[in-house]
């Protein structure tokens, strides 16, 4: 859809960035959680439901960059279903592999915030991903 | 090498850095975060530590006695650069330590319950935490002047707040480092005055683009700092009232601040060493010398006269792209060198990094005053901002790079009917 081939803004990225899935509010949820990226001052937040110590829905909430939006629409369609176990063992790279494009060091943090806050979520640990 | 350019002070060649050669060309347009260095402010740094270089205030030997005259002699010329010759001139880390300097030292012995610190909601955070650490530890109010829709402050709203009595300290930026607004700092001050309150104006961004005369405008104290005004990072400079800070404590303690050590207790040094502990940015100071004895050989009211031009037409460019939201005082006049602005549809973090593509060096998230961005309802924004080496032909990169941007992300009419 896009007239300029980027090796970053490629179409699925622009495509998630302009109609994310899974995002609003969830009501009722079982766990959430709101971060922020020091670097921007863009925040994203999450809203879960568990069922069977599992993953039944989730919806993410914020703004932030395309990188950002677009990492947490990829991930939302994977983690829907996934163990709470799985979950805690997700890293940096899951969500690195699931983006499929080269992320610089200054916008590694866009690409791991919605890990984190899911992360946050799940577990309580606020730590970034590695 | 490029065309003479238009709208140029023809001074780019004196900036080593644009002669790297790399891929893409440089397009700096992001010196309100720092800017480029000049040679002649590297080759003093160099010269003073190559063959001057000892301890300041200490040895009796040849050495030590040139690095004391460098670095004094460095003090009397930054504080004729900007009109201080008859306040104190105290060398900081930064604007945020000299901030800090006035909001612990000064702030703790006279800021109590119901006393109250006005700043304005336009303030950079080195002007917002010290002033809520001061305020929470002692129960004093911490208020703000409201920014109207044309990024500028009432003077009626100054007034009132003044009139409540309670003010002890007014602290304000010279000029915005995201509106870009030139506040009237002179008429602010006076005002203060009249109500018994002092002021602290940061001129970080002010300092480095147009004729500052501290004396004139009478603050009580005056910041800014070195590296955005062409000099090296390390330094900032607090112009005081030396009565005021006559009456201090002293904020950081330790060797070179004092007169005398006793176990117990001990006794300060004389303005303004009472105010530098350990061993001061030596070759930093000189650095600095150097840079404002680049900028007065411009002529501040030269670089003023260009970086104005150089705005109105930045402010022309960024117009005409489509989707494209400026911040701030429509009026270039109105306003220092740089523009803040949002794009319809992308990201500030994504317009910076398309912007690059093309060399194009600007800034995007909330410029260190979130509280500003709550008030004008952003997250974040880009900026570009221009310094004494900036042409007409670097703002031609800029806006080209934006609308490179909106093709990228498909925000043209043609392109945005497929991905539908």
């Amino acid at each position: 859809m896009s007239n300029i081939v980027d090796d970053l803004y490629r179409d699925y990225i622009l495509e998630h960035y302009k109609r994310p899935r899974n995002f609003g509010e969830l009501e009722p949820h079982d766990l959430e959680a709101l971060e922020h990226n020091p670097l921007c001052g863009d925040e994203l937040g999450v809203h879960i439901r568990v069922k069977d110590e599992r993953i039944e829905d989730l919806r993410f909430h914020g703004h932030g960059c395309a990188i950002s939006q677009a990492a947490a629409s990829i991930a939302s369609e994977e983690l829907k279903g996934m163990d709470l176990s799985g979950v805690r063992e997700l890293g940096a790279d899951w969500v690195l592999d699931l983006l499929g494009i080269p992320i610089s060091a200054t916008r590694r943090k866009c690409a791991l915030l919605s890990l984190k806050v899911v992360r946050g979520a799940v577990t309580g640990d606020h730590a970034w991903p590695v | 090498m490029r065309p003479a350019a238009e709208l140029s002070l023809g001074v780019r060649a004196d900036f080593p850095i644009f002669e790297r050669a790399r891929e893409r060309p440089l397009i700096y347009l992001d010196s309100s975060s720092t800017a480029q260095k000049p040679r002649s402010v590297v080759d003093a740094m160099s010269t003073h530590l190559l063959e001057h270089n000892a301890n300041v205030h200490r040895g009796v030997y040849d050495l030590a006695q040139e690095a004391d005259a460098a670095f004094e002699d460095a003090r009397a010329r930054i504080a004729a650069f900007t009109g201080a010759q008859d306040l104190c001139t105290v060398f900081t880390k930064n604007v945020t330590e000299a901030i800090n300097l006035v909001a612990y030292a000064w702030g703790r012995a006279h800021v109590g319950a119901g006393d109250a610190v006005l700043l304005t909601q336009m303030e950079h955070h080195a002007n917002i935490v010290p002033w809520q650490i001061l305020c929470s530890e002692r129960g004093a109010s911490l208020r703000y002047l409201e920014v109207d829709e044309r990024g500028e402050l009432s003077m009626q709203a100054l007034q009132s707040e003044l009139e409540r009595g309670d003010v002890r300290i007014l602290a304000l930026a010279h000029v915005s480092n995201v509106l870009g607004t030139i506040n009237p700092v002179a008429e602010m001050v006076s005002l203060a005055r009249a109500a018994g309150a002092l002021s602290l104006i940061d001129g970080a961004q002010a300092v480095p683009q147009m004729p500052v005369d501290v004396g004139a405008l009478g603050a009580d104290f005056y910041a800014w700092t070195g590296h955005k005004a062409v000099g090296p990072t390390g330094i900032g400079v607090l112009h005081g009232r030396s009565e005021i800070l006559q009456d201090m404590e002293p904020f950081l303690t330790g060797g070179a601040m004092i007169a005398s050590v006793d176990l117990q207790r001990s006794s300060w040094n004389e303005l303004p060493w009472k105010f530098e502990a350990g061993t001061p940015p030596i070759a930093e100071a000189v650095g600095l010398g150097a840079a404002v004895d680049y900028l007065a050989r411009l002529g501040m009211d030269s670089v003023r006269e260009h970086e104005l031009a150089l705005t109105a037409y930045m402010l022309a460019g960024l117009e005409e792209v489509p989707g494209l939201t400026i911040l701030g005082p429509p009026d270039a006049e109105r306003r220092g060198g740089l523009a803040s602005f949002t794009l319809q549809g992308i990201h500030p973090h994504d317009v910076a990094e398309l912007a690059s593509r093309a060399g194009v060096c600007i800034r995007a998230g909330h410029h260190c005053a979130q509280p500003l961005m709550r008030c004008l309802g952003v997250n974040a924004t880009a900026r570009a901002s221009v310094g004494v080496y900036n042409d007409s032909a670097d703002i031609d990169a800029l806006t080209a790079s934006l609308r490179g941007a909106r093709e990228v992300f498909a925000l043209d009419g043609a392109a945005a009917s497929q991905g539908a």
